[in-house]
């Protein structure tokens, strides 16, 4: 069966078997390695991508049920390749990952609560990650890195205070 | 974890996708998907194909009509917590939505996806059957519907007939003007399936006296259960006669064992919730004098 896509803002296409998931044609057919599998089943969350800017289970989707919406993987959130995005780089910042394999799945659901709000509660980011399942963090790091991500998307549209840009030069002196 | 293969059809009319359902007893439907493709992917099922029903514009919407709130059977579980409609209207629905699976299942899973499969310990057969509803079925001889209570008959078993397909779920809407909504789960982790869920809507008039009032428990039987305690109208909701009223009424709730909780924790835990959801139902009524507001 013929589908066709709309990946990270590309029009793709690919002749797929019906019973193959959404998770394997991306990673497959489009080699977007990014999206991980995990459990196939639904439990993990590691092959969470967005669908229309929803976190949503890559893995319980078959991807000729997938054409028409806007899927957005972990390799389209970065502005611009070698480039991290705000999210992303939070998660190195506070140590958010360590074997890295639900990496991509919290930062997409991450990605989608922040596009909803700048002021999430823990347990807002708690309820947000709460079907990604990761083994290493203890999750502590990763909700640092969500609200850490956050901080910073608060101001960074914002003009710098004159005092704060002068601070660094006067130190310099 | 693969699915076995199957023909996948996308019918472009709710008629054409009950014809297709009736011409072929290996055929199944698929809308959100949530629960069926895990199924496919452990080969629990193996349909030989699959009728995608998500995108039939026939079972989308939420709409108020003649003092009900009707569910269209594709509304993701997402776009019904987020309804405002629902959550003026059918508050107790509301209320149970976050507990339905987690963010990610509840963007994709359908309103009317979660009946169908008929989870004996999921929330929102369990509210359907509370409340009253409706189930709106589209048959080959056109138009049906059946009471939740008559709907559900044993784990993930409905009375759904061969071609039949869920086209809504009418929520009926309380008239009462103070209403209030309690609701109560265990489960080893939050949004894991329910040992034991009880979810209650009492209304209460100005002097805070119990008008009408609803109680259900689920993943307690083998579907969810409506118990009667309707002896609470004209009380004021006091401990001593929720405590009482739900004793009568669960005394011979009939429970499963299973290797998560055995019959006599399931038993018991229910009485708690049940007490529990009437007493925050009752205290949410009193704090809220709008209708239906949370």
């Amino acid at each position: 069966m013929k589908v066709d896509l709309r990946i990270n803002g590309a029009n793709r296409s690919a002749e797929v078997e019906p019973r193959k998931t959404l998770l394997d044609v991306l990673r497959e057919n489009f080699l977007l390695n990014g999206t991980h599998a995990g459990c196939e089943h639904g439990v993990c969350g590691a092959c969470t991508v967005l669908v229309d800017g929803e976190p949503v289970r890559s893995c319980l989707m078959f991807a000729v049920q997938a054409d028409g919406y806007e899927i957005t993987t972990i390799e389209g959130l970065a502005p611009a390749p070698g480039e991290l995005s705000v999210i992303q780089d939070a998660f190195c910042e506070t140590h958010g990952l360590q074997c890295g394999y639900c990496t991509p799945g919290m930062i997409l659901a991450a990605h989608a609560l922040l596009q909803n709000t700048l002021t999430p509660t823990r347990e807002d980011i708690a309820e947000a990650i709460s079907g990604n399942i990761c083994r290493c963090t203890g999750y502590g790091q990763i909700i640092e890195a969500v609200q850490f991500a956050a901080d910073r998307l608060r101001v960074a549209n914002t003009p710098r205070p004159a005092a704060l840009a002068e601070k660094p030069v006067v130190e310099a002196k | 974890m693969k699915p076995a293969p199957f023909d996948y059809v996308r019918p472009e009319t709710l008629a054409e996708a009950c014809a297709l359902l009736a011409g072929d007893e290996d055929a199944r439907v698929i809308a959100g998907g949530q629960t069926l493709v895990p199924m496919l992917a452990m080969r629990l099922a193996r349909p030989a194909k699959l009728i995608d029903i998500l995108r039939l514009p026939e079972l989308a919407g939420i709409r108020e009509e003649d003092g009900a709130v009707i569910v269209g059977a594709t509304t993701r579980q997402a776009q019904a917590e987020r309804d405002p409609v629902i959550r003026a209207s059918v508050p107790m629905l509301a209320r149970v939505l976050p507990w339905v699976g987690h963010p990610p299942t509840r963007n994709r899973g359908t309103v009317g996806g979660s009946i169908a499969n008929a989870d004996p310990s999921a929330e929102i057969p369990l509210v359907a059957v509370t409340l009253g509803a409706e189930i709106l079925l589209a048959t080959p001889d056109g138009p049906a519907s059946m009471p939740a209570d008559d709907f559900f008959i044993g784990p993930m078993l409905t009375t759904i007939g061969m071609g039949e397909c869920i086209s809504a779920i009418r929520f009926p809407i309380w008239p009462h003007k103070r209403i209030g909504t309690g609701f109560f789960e265990i489960s080893a982790r939050k949004s894991d399936f329910a040992f034991v869920a009880a979810a209650a809507q009492v209304a209460l008039d100005q002097e805070g006296r119990c008008l009408d009032v609803a109680l259900g428990v689920g993943g307690v039987g083998d579907r969810p259960l409506r118990l009667d305690v309707s002896s609470l109208n004209g009380s004021r909701l006091d401990a001593a006669s929720i405590s009482d009223a739900v004793k009568a009424a669960s005394g011979d709730l009939e429970a499963m064992s299973d290797l998560h909780a055995s019959a006599a924790y399931r038993r018991r835990v229910a009485g708690v919730l049940c007490i529990r959801a009437l007493e925050a139902a009752r205290d949410n009524a009193a704090a809220n004098p709008k209708k239906g507001a949370r």
